[in-house]
């Protein structure tokens, strides 16, 4: 399994990725692993607002229904909505099929870096 | 703690991803996934550990007497070498487990239940038990492999002499040797497909499942856990214990009256379901006609009042929908009528179909 070093993680898998005043977030390698097939996502609008510690998302395996937690607040800018029809490019290409694009921003959870995301994961 | 099968191990190498079910460790998905798995039983062929099933002996002059007390269906008749499915039902007429019923000797049965109802059945057997008749748990005796798919002939026929080969559905033969070791293999399954049931003992299993993996390759022969035997049994419309059928559901709801004997001359449930009279409700099938998977407990609404729920629900593989079976208000269902499910409060509309949703072609 990779972790991007330029990528950001969280304890709930997901990815960030910061662009200028922005960020994507997306599931992690490990996540999509662990949910297996996903044949369903349940994307957010733009505007709809997400908070640090909440849910936005619902991803769908075969078996198995998944949380997607944001670990900032701020305003969904976009939603990717190619997911929506090919959610299994979560499975195929966790890293470039991000789920949101997140902007102003107003509060941040602590972010943990690609050493230290797969240390945790060790851990757990 | 819960039990390893004997392919506990077996699993591990072939990279399982391992989950407790019903008091065993079993895979419910290998590397490849369930959609893949899924779709190699209905394309080619899947090999199942279901070694967690129970098997339990009726043994003696009066066995018959007590299937025909314990089960719904009627066993009298039945020839050596015969397979009938049945459920069990309580005095209120909901249903305590459903089972295939093998009859292997004069006076000697073998009933093959749901692990996680294993030791209630036994207690139920035991205590209903009378005359001449010995009921013995015999799980831990047997090992048990399902090989399913439309290649599953094939496969088989490399390891054993094809005429030993249980011919037609729900038929089995004993002492079957399968690369050489011996199994009793029954044409059975839970996956809507042509397919075998291997029993062996538990010291052999590996061996047996490495030779069946081996010879199966190029036919497309891959290991499938137990997420793929759930959305397959969906698919096929069949019900699963603990969702379409539980002890407060009859088998006349549950879409079962098949297999439910009224005219024996009595059964453990026979008064309550008569009494009962018409079923009010009725197992339906779904599909899910707008984006979202309705899975079990969504309330179901037809013509915007909930008639029931939904008591499984998947994104059907092979069908490419999502897919529901309910059990609803049997007064209210209208094949053309508008139904809606309720996933975590989104309305996602629907449509009633006949089931089962998927049917092999012969």
């Amino acid at each position: 399994m990779s972790y991007p070093n330029e990528l950001k993680y969280t304890k709930t898998h997901e990815w960030i990725k910061e662009e200028g005043d922005s960020l994507l977030i997306g599931l992690t390698d490990y996540a999509q692993k662990e949910l297996g097939d996903i044949v369903f996502i349940n994307l957010p609008t733009e505007g709809d607002a997400v908070t640090a510690g909440s849910s936005f998302a619902d991803v769908e395996s075969v078996k198995a229904v998944s949380e997607v937690m944001s670990p900032v607040s701020g305003k969904v800018t976009e939603a990717n909505e190619a997911l929506a029809d090919a959610p299994e490019a979560i499975n195929e290409h966790p890293y470039e099929a991000w789920i949101i694009r997140v902007g102003e921003i107003t509060e941040t959870e602590e972010l943990m870096n690609a050493q230290e995301y797969e240390e945790f994961l060790k851990e757990a | 703690m819960e039990k390893k099968t004997p392919l506990y191990d077996l699993h591990i190498k072939l990279g399982g991803k391992i989950v407790p079910f019903a008091g065993y460790l079993l895979p419910v998905q290998y590397q490849t996934g369930v959609i893949a798995e899924h779709n190699a039983v209905r394309t080619a062929c899947g090999l199942f550990d279901v070694s967690h099933m129970g098997e339990i002996e009726f043994e003696g002059p009066d066995a018959l007497a007590l299937l025909q007390e314990v089960l719904v269906n009627d066993m009298a008749g039945m020839e050596l070498g015969r397979v009938r499915y049945s459920p069990i039902c309580n005095e209120h007429g909901g249903i305590v487990d459903d089972l295939v019923c093998c009859r292997m000797d004069e006076n000697r049965y073998l009933l093959v239940v749901n692990a996680a109802n294993k030791d209630k059945d036994y207690r139920w057997f035991v205590e209903h038990r009378h005359g001449d008749v010995s009921v013995t748990d015999l799980s831990d005796g047997f090992a048990q492999l399902a090989l399913q798919g439309p290649k599953a002939k094939e496969i088989l026929s490399k390891l054993s002499k094809e005429d030993q080969l249980p011919v037609k559905y729900y038929t089995l033969n004993q002492n079957v040797a399968v690369a050489g070791i011996p199994c009793l293999v029954s044409r059975t399954g839970y996956t809507g497909e042509l397919g075998y049931e291997l029993y062996c003992k538990p010291d052999q299993a590996v061996e047996l499942a490495e030779a069946l993996l081996e010879a199966g390759r190029d036919e497309g022969l891959i290991p499938c856990g137990l997420g793929a035997r759930d959305t397959l049994r969906l698919e096929a419309g069949m019900p699963l214990y603990g969702h379409e059928m539980t002890d407060d559901v009859s088998p006349l709801e549950a879409g079962l009256s098949f297999f439910v004997k009224m005219d024996k001359p009595s059964f453990i449930g026979k008064e309550a379901l008569i009494a009962a009279g018409e079923p009010k409700r009725t197992r339906i099938g779904l599909v899910v006609t707008d984006r979202g998977i309705a899975r079990e407990h969504c309330a179901v609404y037809l013509d915007g009042e909930q008639i029931g729920e939904t008591t499984s629900g998947t994104m059907a593989p092979y069908l490419g929908k999502a897919i529901a079976m309910a059990l609803v208000d049997a007064s209210r269902v209208d094949p053309e009528g508008e139904y809606e499910v309720d996933v975590r409060g989104r309305r996602l509309k629907c449509r009633w179909t006949e089931l089962p949703f998927y049917k092999r072609s012969k």
